[in-house]
Protein backbone atom coordinates (compact mmCIF):
# COMPACT_ATOMS: atom_id res chain seq x y z
CA UNK A 1 0.00 0.00 0.00
CA UNK A 2 1.47 3.36 -0.95
CA UNK A 3 1.60 6.33 1.41
CA UNK A 4 -1.15 7.96 -0.62
CA UNK A 5 -3.32 4.88 -0.18
CA UNK A 6 -2.66 4.92 3.54
CA UNK A 7 -3.66 8.56 3.76
CA UNK A 8 -6.79 7.79 1.78
CA UNK A 9 -7.47 5.00 4.26
CA UNK A 10 -7.38 7.50 7.09
CA UNK A 11 -3.97 6.74 8.59
CA UNK A 12 -1.79 9.62 9.75
CA UNK A 13 0.80 10.01 7.04
CA UNK A 14 3.23 12.68 5.96
CA UNK A 15 5.73 12.96 3.09
CA UNK A 16 8.82 15.11 2.69
CA UNK A 17 11.12 15.90 -0.22
CA UNK A 18 14.78 16.55 0.54
CA UNK A 19 17.79 17.54 -1.54
CA UNK A 20 20.36 14.77 -1.64
CA UNK A 21 23.06 16.47 0.42
CA UNK A 22 24.37 15.88 3.94
CA UNK A 23 23.41 19.41 4.99
CA UNK A 24 19.88 19.01 3.62
CA UNK A 25 19.56 15.69 5.47
CA UNK A 26 20.60 17.33 8.74
CA UNK A 27 18.16 20.21 8.27
CA UNK A 28 15.41 17.91 7.04
CA UNK A 29 15.71 15.61 10.07
CA UNK A 30 15.59 18.59 12.42
CA UNK A 31 12.42 19.84 10.72
CA UNK A 32 10.78 16.38 10.64
CA UNK A 33 11.38 15.66 14.30
CA UNK A 34 9.60 18.88 15.24
CA UNK A 35 6.33 17.70 13.65
CA UNK A 36 4.05 14.67 13.92
CA UNK A 37 4.44 11.76 13.75
CA UNK A 38 8.12 11.94 14.81
CA UNK A 39 7.59 14.64 17.45
CA UNK A 40 5.26 12.31 19.35
CA UNK A 41 7.78 9.50 19.83
CA UNK A 42 9.23 8.60 23.23
CA UNK A 43 12.84 9.71 23.79
CA UNK A 44 14.15 6.19 23.15
CA UNK A 45 12.08 5.61 20.01
CA UNK A 46 13.07 9.05 18.78
CA UNK A 47 16.77 8.23 19.17
CA UNK A 48 16.31 4.97 17.28
CA UNK A 49 14.33 6.69 14.51
CA UNK A 50 16.92 9.44 14.15
CA UNK A 51 19.79 6.96 13.84
CA UNK A 52 18.02 4.82 11.22
CA UNK A 53 16.66 7.71 9.15
CA UNK A 54 20.03 9.51 9.20
CA UNK A 55 21.87 6.36 8.10
CA UNK A 56 19.45 5.52 5.27
CA UNK A 57 19.32 9.12 4.02
CA UNK A 58 23.08 9.67 4.20
CA UNK A 59 23.67 6.36 2.45
CA UNK A 60 21.55 7.66 -0.44
CA UNK A 61 23.47 10.95 -0.46
CA UNK A 62 26.87 9.24 -0.47
CA UNK A 63 26.28 6.15 -2.58
CA UNK A 64 23.09 6.39 -4.66
CA UNK A 65 23.61 10.01 -5.70
CA UNK A 66 27.32 10.51 -5.01
CA UNK A 67 28.46 13.83 -6.43
CA UNK A 68 25.45 14.19 -8.73
CA UNK A 69 22.82 15.07 -6.14
CA UNK A 70 19.11 14.53 -6.58
CA UNK A 71 15.87 14.46 -4.66
CA UNK A 72 14.90 12.10 -1.85
CA UNK A 73 11.26 11.46 -1.02
CA UNK A 74 10.42 10.20 2.46
CA UNK A 75 6.98 9.15 3.71
CA UNK A 76 6.10 8.31 7.29
CA UNK A 77 2.90 6.83 8.65
CA UNK A 78 2.07 5.74 12.14
CA UNK A 79 0.69 2.21 12.23
CA UNK A 80 -0.30 -0.18 14.99
CA UNK A 81 3.07 -1.92 14.97
CA UNK A 82 5.29 1.12 14.63
CA UNK A 83 6.30 3.91 12.31
CA UNK A 84 6.12 2.85 8.66
CA UNK A 85 8.86 4.48 6.60
CA UNK A 86 9.25 4.60 2.83
CA UNK A 87 12.24 6.35 1.26
CA UNK A 88 12.69 6.81 -2.50
CA UNK A 89 15.51 8.15 -4.67
CA UNK A 90 16.45 8.15 -8.35
CA UNK A 91 20.14 7.41 -7.86
CA UNK A 92 22.28 4.35 -8.56
CA UNK A 93 20.74 0.97 -7.71
CA UNK A 94 21.96 -1.00 -4.71
CA UNK A 95 24.93 -3.26 -5.58
CA UNK A 96 23.63 -6.66 -6.78
CA UNK A 97 20.13 -5.22 -6.49
CA UNK A 98 19.87 -5.86 -2.77
CA UNK A 99 20.47 -4.17 0.55
CA UNK A 100 23.99 -4.52 2.02
CA UNK A 101 24.37 -7.32 4.61
CA UNK A 102 25.52 -4.83 7.24
CA UNK A 103 28.17 -7.06 8.76
CA UNK A 104 29.72 -4.88 11.45
CA UNK A 105 33.48 -4.26 11.42
CA UNK A 106 35.50 -6.04 14.10
CA UNK A 107 35.92 -3.45 16.88
CA UNK A 108 39.61 -4.36 17.16
CA UNK A 109 40.14 -3.21 13.56
CA UNK A 110 39.12 0.35 14.55
CA UNK A 111 37.46 0.87 11.18
CA UNK A 112 36.43 4.42 10.30
CA UNK A 113 33.36 3.30 8.34
CA UNK A 114 31.07 0.39 7.58
CA UNK A 115 28.78 0.82 10.59
CA UNK A 116 25.76 2.36 8.88
CA UNK A 117 23.92 -0.70 7.54
CA UNK A 118 24.67 -2.62 10.70
CA UNK A 119 22.89 0.08 12.73
CA UNK A 120 19.95 0.09 10.29
CA UNK A 121 19.59 -3.68 10.38
CA UNK A 122 19.79 -3.87 14.17
CA UNK A 123 17.27 -1.10 14.78
CA UNK A 124 14.74 -1.32 11.92
CA UNK A 125 12.31 -4.16 11.21
CA UNK A 126 10.71 -5.53 8.02
CA UNK A 127 13.40 -4.00 5.80
CA UNK A 128 12.56 -4.11 2.13
CA UNK A 129 14.11 -2.81 -1.10
CA UNK A 130 12.92 -2.61 -4.66
CA UNK A 131 13.90 -0.75 -7.79
CA UNK A 132 11.16 0.09 -10.23
CA UNK A 133 11.46 2.39 -13.25
CA UNK A 134 14.74 3.91 -12.05
CA UNK A 135 13.48 4.56 -8.52
CA UNK A 136 15.03 2.93 -5.45
CA UNK A 137 12.51 2.32 -2.69
CA UNK A 138 13.48 1.28 0.82
CA UNK A 139 10.74 0.42 3.31
CA UNK A 140 11.00 -0.46 6.98
CA UNK A 141 9.22 -0.30 10.29
CA UNK A 142 10.58 1.58 13.30
CA UNK A 143 9.59 0.36 16.76
CA UNK A 144 7.66 2.71 19.02
CA UNK A 145 9.21 1.15 22.11
CA UNK A 146 12.84 0.45 22.92
CA UNK B 1 32.87 23.31 14.63
CA UNK B 2 32.83 24.31 18.30
CA UNK B 3 35.47 22.58 20.39
CA UNK B 4 36.59 24.07 23.68
CA UNK B 5 39.77 22.77 25.26
CA UNK B 6 41.63 23.19 28.53
CA UNK B 7 44.48 21.46 30.35
CA UNK B 8 43.46 19.86 33.67
CA UNK B 9 46.62 18.46 35.27
CA UNK B 10 48.03 15.97 32.77
CA UNK B 11 44.76 15.72 30.88
CA UNK B 12 43.66 17.67 27.84
CA UNK B 13 39.90 18.11 28.12
CA UNK B 14 38.06 18.84 24.87
CA UNK B 15 34.38 19.70 25.03
CA UNK B 16 32.29 19.33 21.89
CA UNK B 17 29.89 22.26 21.99
CA UNK B 18 27.60 21.19 19.19
CA UNK B 19 24.41 19.14 19.27
CA UNK B 20 25.35 16.84 16.39
CA UNK B 21 28.39 15.05 15.01
CA UNK B 22 26.93 13.77 11.74
CA UNK B 23 27.71 13.24 8.07
CA UNK B 24 27.43 16.98 7.42
CA UNK B 25 30.06 17.84 10.03
CA UNK B 26 32.24 14.75 10.53
CA UNK B 27 35.19 15.90 8.43
CA UNK B 28 35.31 19.33 10.07
CA UNK B 29 35.03 17.71 13.50
CA UNK B 30 37.96 15.42 12.70
CA UNK B 31 40.12 18.29 11.46
CA UNK B 32 39.25 20.52 14.42
CA UNK B 33 40.01 17.70 16.86
CA UNK B 34 43.43 17.14 15.29
CA UNK B 35 44.26 20.82 15.66
CA UNK B 36 43.09 21.05 19.27
CA UNK B 37 44.70 17.75 20.27
CA UNK B 38 48.15 18.85 19.06
CA UNK B 39 48.90 19.78 22.70
CA UNK B 40 51.41 17.19 23.98
CA UNK B 41 49.72 15.56 26.99
CA UNK B 42 49.36 11.81 27.60
CA UNK B 43 45.59 11.73 28.10
CA UNK B 44 42.86 13.36 26.07
CA UNK B 45 39.24 13.27 27.26
CA UNK B 46 36.53 14.22 24.78
CA UNK B 47 33.46 15.45 26.67
CA UNK B 48 30.39 14.57 24.58
CA UNK B 49 27.76 15.60 27.14
CA UNK B 50 26.39 18.35 24.85
CA UNK B 51 26.17 16.08 21.81
CA UNK B 52 22.69 14.60 21.49
CA UNK B 53 23.23 12.85 18.15
CA UNK B 54 26.09 11.05 16.45
CA UNK B 55 25.76 8.90 13.32
CA UNK B 56 28.12 6.36 11.73
CA UNK B 57 30.09 9.17 10.06
CA UNK B 58 30.53 10.85 13.43
CA UNK B 59 31.58 7.55 14.96
CA UNK B 60 34.13 7.09 12.17
CA UNK B 61 35.50 10.56 12.87
CA UNK B 62 35.96 9.80 16.58
CA UNK B 63 37.74 6.54 15.67
CA UNK B 64 39.98 8.42 13.22
CA UNK B 65 40.97 10.88 15.95
CA UNK B 66 41.77 8.00 18.33
CA UNK B 67 44.05 6.45 15.69
CA UNK B 68 45.66 9.82 14.97
CA UNK B 69 46.58 10.27 18.65
CA UNK B 70 47.83 6.69 19.18
CA UNK B 71 50.14 5.27 20.31
CA UNK B 72 51.58 8.18 22.32
CA UNK B 73 48.23 9.53 23.51
CA UNK B 74 44.98 7.90 24.39
CA UNK B 75 41.54 9.28 23.56
CA UNK B 76 38.96 8.74 26.28
CA UNK B 77 35.29 9.70 26.10
CA UNK B 78 32.99 11.15 28.74
CA UNK B 79 29.32 12.06 29.16
CA UNK B 80 27.69 10.07 26.37
CA UNK B 81 24.02 11.01 25.95
CA UNK B 82 21.55 8.13 25.33
CA UNK B 83 21.48 8.11 21.52
CA UNK B 84 25.27 8.53 21.28
CA UNK B 85 25.74 5.73 23.80
CA UNK B 86 23.43 3.52 21.71
CA UNK B 87 25.60 3.98 18.59
CA UNK B 88 28.78 3.08 20.50
CA UNK B 89 27.10 0.06 22.13
CA UNK B 90 25.47 -1.39 18.99
CA UNK B 91 28.73 -1.16 17.04
CA UNK B 92 30.64 -2.56 20.03
CA UNK B 93 32.98 0.42 19.86
CA UNK B 94 32.25 0.92 23.56
CA UNK B 95 34.75 -1.95 24.03
CA UNK B 96 37.51 0.01 22.28
CA UNK B 97 37.27 3.33 24.13
CA UNK B 98 37.56 4.08 27.82
CA UNK B 99 34.18 5.73 28.45
CA UNK B 100 33.54 7.73 31.63
CA UNK B 101 29.98 8.43 32.79
CA UNK B 102 30.94 12.08 33.26
CA UNK B 103 33.91 14.38 32.78
CA UNK B 104 34.40 14.69 36.56
CA UNK B 105 34.58 10.92 36.87
CA UNK B 106 37.04 10.81 33.99
CA UNK B 107 39.28 13.37 35.67
CA UNK B 108 39.13 11.47 38.95
CA UNK B 109 39.97 8.28 37.13
CA UNK B 110 43.72 7.73 37.06
CA UNK B 111 44.73 6.09 33.78
CA UNK B 112 45.12 2.35 34.11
Amino acid sequence: MSANDRQAAGATGVCYCLDGSAVAVREGLSHMFDAPPLSGLSATARGTAEIVLAEVLNNIVEHAYGDDGGTIRLCLALGDEGLLCRIEDRGMPMPQGKLPPGTPPDPASAAEGGYGWHLIRVLARNLGYCRVAGVNCITFLLPLEG
Amino acid sequence: MALKSEIRGDVLVIRAEQARIDAAGAIRFKEAMRDVAATPVPRVILDLSQVSFLDSSGLGAVVAVMKHLAPARRLELAGLTPTVEKVFRLTRMDSVFTIHPSLDQGLGHVGE
